[in-house]
C-alpha cells in the first residue's frame, strides 16, 4: 500500500511546490531567505575578519573603510564579519526554539487528541492558562527563573510558542482520529505509539508546517528582543539582538551600528513572513482558487454592442432575450447560463425548475448583477425591464448606480435561506426600513412606523415587538415573513423569489407560499418563481420554464406542461415527482448533468436521454412551437424550429 | 447581557488561579535561592537558612503559595530585596506610565488597523491593498525595539521634533502637552506591529463577511455600496474583531517592555528588566502576575463588548 501511494504523494508535492513558486511574493521571500540563509551558512569559509578581534586603532570607522566595508563598532569590530556571524545564531536559535516548539506542542496536541478524557482536560487547560498570559512576558518569567543566557532564552521562547502547536495539531488530530482508516488499525491491534506516528502524525504534518512558518519570524524576533535587553546571548557570543544593545548606546555616535543588525532582522522576518504565507494558500485549501475573493458591487459585464430597443406593451415588465453568464475559474469557462430568453408580465407568475446547477439562480441573480464576481461574467444578452416612469431599460448595459436604484425598489429578491440572507446583528425592523429609507428618502421614524405595518401586512404576530427581535430570535418561516416584507415594501413590479420556501418546514412552507400569491397578485406584481418542486410551481405559477444546463428546454403554461411534456428531460422530472393517486415507480433519472465547461455538441441531455439518436448530437438545437404558448428545446418535439429573439 | 457578564466573571477565577500558580511555580523552581542572592556568594549556610526562614522559603510549596496568594489578594506583593521597599509601592508607582502607554498603542492598533484592513478588502487586489499590505507586511516584520531606535535617531536627534526618552521633560514638565509629547514615539513604535497584525485579520475577516448571503442582500436592496460595507459588512465584522483586539493587548503590554527601555520610560516593564537582570524574583513575581491579570481583564472586557456588538454571542 505505501509503495503504491507514495508515487502520489511525490506529485502532489510536486504541485505544490510549483504553486509556491508561481506566487511572485513567495520567490522575493524565498530570496531573501536563500541569500540570508546562505551568507550564515557560508560565515565559515567566507573571508571574513575574525568578528570578535577588538583593534582599538579602528574604532567606529564609518562605512567602506578599508578592510571594513560596513566599518566597525565600538571596540574596533568588523560589523560585516560580526552581522555575518551573528544573523548565523539568530538563524540557528530560532530554529530551535521553532523545532522545539513544535516537538513538544505537537506531541501534546497528539495525545491530548488521542487520549481525551481526562488527559485532554489536564494538558489543554494548561495550554489555556499559558495562553492567559501576555506572549513576551511568560518568556521574561522564565528568563528569570533561569537566569539570562542564549539557551535560556531559547527554551523560554520555545515554552511560549508550545500552545499555539498544541492546540492546532490537537484540533486537527481529533478530526483525522475518528476517520475509518484510524479505527480499522486500532482493531488491527495496533499500539498506540504506531498508530499516532504512522495514521495521525503524517496527516496533522501540514498544520505543524503552517504554524511553524508563522510563528518562525517571531521566534527569530522575541529571541532578538531577549538578547537586546541582556536577556539573551551573553559577551562574546552575539546575535543580531545583542549587536541591537551594543548599537543602543552608540545612537548619537554612531547610528549604523544599530540600524544594520536591525536592518538584517526585519529583511529576515520579511523573507519568513512571504515564505510563509505562501506556504499557507498552497496548504491551506480555503485559500485555494481565489474563494476568498471579495464579490463586486454588480457582476462583471463583457458585452457585445447594445442592440436597439424593443417596443414591450404595458404589461410586459421583463423581456430577457439572449442571456449568457459564465463563470470564470481559473482559466477554465462554466457555461452556467447560456442563450436565455423569456418573458413575465405584470400580475403573472413564471415558474422556473430545473437541478441544482440547471442555471435558474444564476439566470435570476443575473438580472439585477447580482452574480458573484469573479467569477461570474454577462458575456452575452439582454435584460429589457419595462420602467413605469422611463420605459425599457436595458438592466445588463445600465450603470451600477442606475441598477441599485431599481434593486429592491422595482424589482426586488426573496432569498432561500432567511437565516443566512437577513443580516444577523441588525434587528428585523430596521432591516426592512432600511429600504425604505434608501428608495423612498422616508425619515427613519415614519421607515420604522412603515416596517411594522409592513411586519403586520405579512402577518407576523404582535409586529410592534418583532420589529425589535434580531433574526436569530425568529423561526425560520417568520424569518421568511421578514424576507417578504422587505421584498414588497417598495411595491416592486417584479418579484424574484429563489426556492423561498426551501429552508423551511412543509406546513410552514404552505402558509408563506399562500402569503406570497395573495400580496403579489394584490400589488399586481410579476413573480418570477425558482424552483425545484413540481408540486409548488403547479400551484402557483401560470407558466413554467424549465432549465437544463444553463438552457430553457421547454416552456409552455403550467397545466399543458403537466398534461403534456415535450422534452424527454420534462418527463423524467415529472416522473420524479410523488404521487398519491397512482402507485408509478419513482424512478431518478440516470446519469448526471454535463459539466457546464465542456458541453458537448448537440443537445446537452442526449447522454441521458433514452430517444437519443446521432442527430442530437449535432448542431445547436433550437427551440420548437409546440403550439400557440408552448415550447420544447428537442428535435422529436413537433412544430417547426422557433427563431428566437435577438 | 448581565447574566453573560456574571458568567464571564465567573470563568475568569479559574484562569487567574492558574495563571498565579504559573507565576509562582516559575519563580519557585529556580536553581540558586533568594537568600543566596540577598547575601551573596560567600554567605555562610547558617545564614542563607536564617534569610530562608526569614523569608519563609523553609516551608512546603504549596503552604508557601497559598500564603503567597494570601497576601496578593489582600494587595501584599511581599518585599522587593533589591529595592527594599514594599513590592505593591512600586507596582502601584509603575502602573499609570505603563497603563497610557499601551492604552494609547492599543487605541491606534485598533483604529489604524480596522481602517488600513477594511479599506485593503474592499479594495482587494487593487493598489490600496498592496500598498496596504507591503506596510502590514513590513509592520509585522520589524524588531520594535529597533524601531524605537531609528526613531530616536530621525525624530529626536536628528530632526529634533520630539524628546529622547523619559516621561515627562526634567525642567518645567508635568503638564499634559508634555506627557502627549513625549508619549508620541513610543505609543507609535509600541502600535506597529500590532497594528500590523489587526490590519491582517479585519482584512481576512472582512472578505470572509462580504462573501455572505446578508451582504448580497444588502445589495439586493439596492444599498449604495458605501452603505453595503459601512452599515452591513463592518457592523457583521466588528463583532470578531474586537476579541482580536484584546489579544492585542498582550503583545502590547509585552512589546511595552521594550519600548519602555529604549524611550526610558518608567514603567512595569523597565521595572521587569531591571529586577529580572538583579534577580529581584519578588518584585518579578508581583510584575508578572499584576500584567497577567490586566491581560485577563482585557480580554473580558473586549469579550463583553463583542457580546454588546453581537446579540448571538450573548444567547449562545
Amino acid at each position: 500500500m505505501t509503495a503504491t501511494a507514495m508515487p502520489e504523494r511525490r506529485a502532489r508535492s510536486g504541485s505544490a511546490w510549483s504553486r509556491l513558486v508561481a506566487n511572485p511574493l513567495t520567490v522575493i521571500g524565498l530570496f531573501l531567505l536563500a541569500v540570508l540563509g546562505g551568507l550564515a551558512l557560508a560565515a565559515p569559509i567566507l573571508p571574513l575578519a575574525n568578528p570578535d578581534a577588538t583593534s582599538l586603532s579602528e574604532r567606529l570607522t564609518p562605512l567602506f573603510s578599508p578592510g571594513a566595508w560596513l566599518g566597525t563598532d565600538h571596540l574596533g569590530r568588523d560589523l560585516l564579519s560580526r552581522l555575518i556571524w551573528g544573523t548565523r545564531v539568530s538563524i540557528a536559535v530560532g530554529l530551535a526554539a521553532t523545532l522545539a516548539a513544535a516537538l513538544i506542542g505537537s506531541t501534546i496536541g497528539l495525545v491530548a487528541a488521542f487520549y481525551g478524557r481526562w488527559v485532554d482536560a489536564v494538558l489543554m487547560r494548561t495550554i489555556d492558562t499559558l495562553m492567559a498570559f501576555p506572549y513576551l512576558l511568560l518568556a521574561l518569567a522564565i528568563v528569570a527563573a533561569l537566569g539570562p543566557g542564549l539557551l535560556n532564552a531559547l527554551m523560554a521562547i520555545a515554552v511560549v510558542n508550545i500552545p499555539f502547536f498544541a492546540r492546532a495539531v490537537r484540533g486537527q488530530a481529533l478530526a483525522i482520529k475518528n476517520q475509518d482508516y484510524v479505527a480499522a488499525a486500532r482493531l488491527s491491534g495496533f499500539s498506540d505509539a504506531r498508530i499516532i506516528l504512522t495514521e495521525i502524525l503524517p496527516n496533522v504534518l501540514p498544520v505543524v508546517i503552517v504554524t511553524m512558518s508563522s510563528t518562525l519570524s517571531w521566534m527569530i524576533l522575541e529571541t532578538a528582543g531577549l538578547s537586546f535587553l541582556g536577556l539573551g546571548a551573553q559577551p562574546p557570543t552575539a546575535d543580531l539582538g545583542s549587536m541591537l544593545g551594543d548599537g543602543r548606546d552608540l545612537i548619537h555616535r554612531a547610528p549604523m551600528v544599530a540600524l544594520l543588525p536591525g536592518l538584517v532582522i526585519l529583511l529576515l522576518a520579511i523573507g519568513i513572513n512571504l515564505v510563509g504565507d505562501g506556504v499557507r494558500d498552497v496548504l491551506d485549501p480555503r485559500l485555494k482558487s481565489g474563494a476568498l475573493t471579495r464579490p463586486a458591487a454588480a457582476t462583471k459585464r463583457r458585452l457585445p454592442p447594445a442592440p436597439g430597443t424593443p417596443e414591450m406593451d404595458e404589461r410586459l415588465v421583463l423581456s430577457v432575450r439572449n442571456l449568457s453568464t459564465f463563470f470564470e475559474v481559473g482559466g477554465r469557462t462554466l457555461k452556467a447560463v447560456h442563450d436565455v430568453s423569456f418573458e413575465v408580465r405584470r400580475g403573472e407568475a413564471l415558474g422556473v425548475v430545473g437541478e441544482s446547477g440547471s442555471g435558474k439562480s444564476v439566470t435570476a441573480l443575473s438580472l439585477l448583477g447580482l452574480v458573484a464576481s469573479p467569477p461570474g461574467v454577462i458575456t452575452d444578452g439582454a435584460i429589457w425591464f419595462n420602467d413605469r416612469q422611463r420605459g425599457p431599460m436595458d438592466l445588463a448595459r445600465l450603470p451600477v448606480k442606475e441598477l441599485q436604484q431599481l434593486r429592491g425598489s422595482r424589482i426586488a429578491y426573496i432569498f432561500q435561506d432567511p437565516l443566512t440572507a437577513l443580516h444577523p446583528v441588525l434587528k428585523v425592523g430596521f432591516q426592512v426600513a432600511e429600504t425604505l429609507v434608501v428608495h423612498q428618502g422616508m425619515g427613519w421614524a415614519d421607515a420604522r412606523r412603515e416596517a411594522v405595518r409592513l411586519l403586520d401586512m405579512v402577518k407576523l404576530p404582535t409586529p410592534a415587538e418583532k420589529a425589535h427581535a434580531y433574526p436569530h430570535e425568529l423561526s425560520g418561516g417568520q424569518r421568511q415573513r421578514v424576507m417578504i416584507a422587505m421584498a414588497l415594501a417598495n411595491r416592486p413590479d417584479l418579484i424574484v423569489a429563489d426556492e423561498p420556501t426551501t429552508a423551511l418546514d412543509v406546513t410552514t412552507q404552505r402558509r408563506v407560499l399562500e402569503l406570497l400569491d395573495e400580496l403579489r397578485r394584490e400589488h399586481d406584481a410579476a413573480l418570477l418563481f425558482i424552483s425545484h418542486d413540481f408540486g409548488v410551481i403547479a400551484d402557483l405559477c401560470d407558466r413554467v420554464q424549465v432549465m437544463y444546463a444553463g438552457e430553457v428546454v421547454e416552456r409552455a403554461p403550467s397545466a399543458e406542461l403537466f398534461r403534456n411534456p415535450s422534452h424527454p428531460y420534462t418527463r423524467r422530472l415529472l416522473d420524479c415527482v410523488p404521487s398519491l393517486t397512482d402507485d408509478r415507480k419513482i424512478e431518478a433519472i440516470p446519469g448526471l448533468p454535463p459539466a457546464v465547461d465542456r458541453l458537448p455538441p448537440g443537445c446537452p441531455f442526449a447522454d441521458r436521454c433514452e430517444e437519443a439518436e446521432a442527430a442530437c448530437r449535432e448542431g445547436t438545437i433550437a427551440l420548437r412551437q409546440v403550439s400557440d404558448r408552448h415550447a420544447a428545446r428537442c428535435i422529436h418535439a413537433p412544430g417547426a424550429a422557433l427563431a428566437e429573439a435577438s | 447581557m448581565f447574566g453573560y457578564i456574571v458568567r464571564r466573571l465567573l470563568q475568569a477565577i479559574p484562569v487567574l488561579l492558574g495563571i498565579s500558580i504559573i507565576v509562582f511555580l516559575v519563580i519557585s523552581l529556580i536553581p540558586g535561592d533568594p537568600a543566596t542572592a540577598i547575601l551573596g556568594a560567600f554567605a555562610t549556610p547558617e545564614n542563607v537558612a536564617r534569610v530562608n526562614a526569614a523569608l519563609g522559603l523553609d516551608r512546603p510549596l504549596p503552604v508557601q503559595y497559598l500564603s503567597w496568594l494570601g497576601g496578593v489578594l489582600q494587595g501584599d506583593f511581599g518585599v522587593s530585596f533589591a529595592l527594599d521597599r514594599p513590592v505593591a509601592d512600586e507596582l502601584g508607582e509603575r502602573i499609570f506610565p505603563t497603563f497610557i502607554l499601551a492604552a494609547t498603542a492599543l487605541v491606534l492598533c485598533a483604529v489604524f488597523g480596522l481602517l488600513a484592513g477594511t479599506l485593503s478588502a474592499v479594495r482587494q487586489y487593487g493598489w490600496t491593498d498592496r500598498i496596504i499590505s507591503v506596510l502590514v507586511l513590513i509592520g509585522i516584520s520589524t524588531p520594535s525595539f529597533w524601531l524605537g531606535m531609528m526613531a530616536i535617531v530621525l525624530f529626536s536627534i536628528e530632526l529634533g521634533w520630539f524628546p529622547t526618552g523619559d516621561m515627562y521633560s526634567l525642567f518645567g514638565g508635568g503638564g499634559v502637552g508634555d506627557l502627549i509629547w513625549h508619549l508620541t514615539l513610543p505609543a507609535i513604535t509600541l502600535a506597529v506591529v500590532a497594528t500590523g497584525v489587526v490590519a491582517r485579520l479585519t482584512r481576512a475577516n472582512m472578505l470572509e463577511v462580504l462573501r455572505q448571503d446578508y451582504v448580497r442582500t444588502a445589495r439586493a436592496k439596492g444599498l449604495p455600496e458605501r452603505l453595503v460595507i459601512s452599515r452591513h459588512a463592518v457592523r457583521a465584522a466588528i463583532g470578531s474583531l474586537v476579541p482580536i483586539i484584546g489579544i492585542q493587548a498582550g503583545f502590547v503590554l509585552g512589546g511595552a517592555v521594550y519600548i519602555e527601555e529604549v524611550f526610558q520610560w518608567p514603567g512595569l516593564g523597565r521595572m521587569l528588566v531591571r529586577a529580572i537582570s538583579q534577580r529581584d524574583i519578588i518584585l518579578v513575581q508581583g510584575g508578572v502576575m499584576l500584567i497577567a491579570t490586566a491581560f485577563v481583564l482585557i480580554n473580558l472586557a473586549t469579550d463583553v463588548i463583542q457580546s454588546m456588538l453581537d446579540p448571538r454571542v450573548r444567547d449562545r
